[in-house]
């Protein structure tokens, strides 16, 4: 149910490009009578086939205006739609994590906090987004609380919400991927998205991370 | 699982003591472990270039390897508390050799989604065993893109099993 709904949000964020059959095949045997299907297996395919392809922002922003309307009718309450984006985005974030790592070849394992979120900061948002996130900061009051910034969310652009649940941020789903990273690198956390609106950018929306204590003790321990 | 231990060793020691000891097993044990130290993936794999030839000592070899297949799991388990210590030393994914166990060697790959891939093996060169594991991470990535699969089940698909071993023969 959910899972056909992430199960196609996974490919057209990643790539919808990769996903139609390959046009070669149909003109390669002109005089067979059925058109020959591309029966390529997913473990034959090289990885950075569709390393630089783009989907355009209409398809991805009809896709998630239908996965919005999908778990609205499945869940009462904002705080429920809001995890469930968010577990839409998880779905997301834990491919994403693997597939970018490889494709960045010589790249490493992160094992500090902030190595991870610079890596989310600008691989991750510029291969999911086109660019990188506007900013990435540590909060005064937490020792526990970093922010990243993203003045004009994609995912935020096309959607209205009424003034009956303006408490609704779709930026969940972006939090959805941001937290499936953290937690595959074993840097379990919190995270959630909160609009901050400012001169000029009204859309403006922060993902707040905020880490488990046993991620700040061990970083205390690898000082 | 110290008593198991001890008591193989002593068993071991006995294939070790003759110049047969290196062809004993020429299989190597390969085993994909997801985050929560669950098996997701095994194969045993034979290689075909060992470091030495088994010869003559076929027949005894044979025996003692069905007796002690069944400790691999148990090696390979052991293996991953050493993982988990070099897990945040060392920024490499390539762990190289970590464990040591009678004669056999335990290599260690970790991915950057915490998925350890460990190999159970006799002396090999590292560049090839490297390479093994660079391919068998990109055959975990291609799984993984898939929607219906679901991260940290068991991989169950022919031809993941196919390819794995496939990549065994070439480079181990």
């Amino acid at each position: 149910m959910s899972s056909s709904a992430s199960a196609t949000s996974r490919l057209s964020v990643m790539s919808m490009a990769a996903s139609l059959p390959s046009v070669g095949g149909y003109s390669s045997a002109p005089s067979s009578i059925y058109a020959k299907r591309n029966t390529t297996n997913i473990l034959e395919r090289h990885l950075n086939k569709t390393r630089g392809a783009e989907v355009s922002v209409n398809a991805f922003a009809f896709l998630f205006s239908e996965m919005l309307q999908y778990t609205q009718k499945r869940v009462n309450g904002i705080q429920d739609l809001e995890r469930k984006l968010n577990e839409l985005g998880y779905r997301v974030g834990i491919r994403a994590l693997d597939l970018l790592v490889w494709r960045e070849k010589n790249s490493k394992r992160e094992t500090r906090v902030l190595g991870m979120l610079y890596f989310i900061h600008t691989t991750v948002w510029k291969a999911m987004f086109g660019k990188q996130a506007d900013s990435l900061e540590k909060s005064t009051e937490n020792e526990d609380e970093y922010m990243i910034s993203d003045n004009d969310p994609m995912v935020s652009k096309f959607i209205s919400i009424p003034k009956d649940v303006s408490q609704l941020n779709c930026g969940a789903f972006m939090a959805g991927i941001v937290e499936a990273i953290m937690d595959g690198c074993q840097f379990p956390s919190r995270v959630t998205a909160h609009t901050v609106p400012i001169d000029g950018f009204p859309l403006r929306t922060t993902i707040l991370i905020k880490l488990d204590r046993e991620v700040l003790e061990r970083e205390e321990q690898l000082k | 699982m110290n008593a198991t231990h001890s008591s193989s060793s002593s068993g071991g020691s006995g294939i070790g003591s003759g110049p047969l000891s290196h062809g004993n097993s020429p299989t190597c044990y390969f085993v994909m472990i997801g985050t929560k130290d669950n098996p997701i993936y095994e194969a045993e794999l034979v290689s075909v270039n060992t470091a030495r030839s088994s010869s003559g000592g076929a027949t005894i070899s044979e025996a003692k390897k069905e007796e002690f297949r069944h400790l691999n799991q148990f090696i390979a388990h052991s293996a991953l508390d050493m993982v988990e210590d070099l897990q945040w030393s060392s920024n490499q994914m390539y762990l190289k050799v970590i464990d040591k166990f009678n004669e056999r060697f335990i290599s260690a790959y970790l991915t950057a989604g915490n998925i350890k891939l460990l190999l159970l093996h006799d002396a090999k060169s590292e560049d090839a065993i490297r390479n093994f594991f660079n391919d068998c991470y990109e055959l975990y990535i291609k799984t993984l893109l898939n929607p219906f699969y679901e991260p940290n089940s068991i991989i169950s698909s022919a031809a993941f099993d196919a390819k794995v071993r496939l990549s065994a023969k070439r480079y181990l």
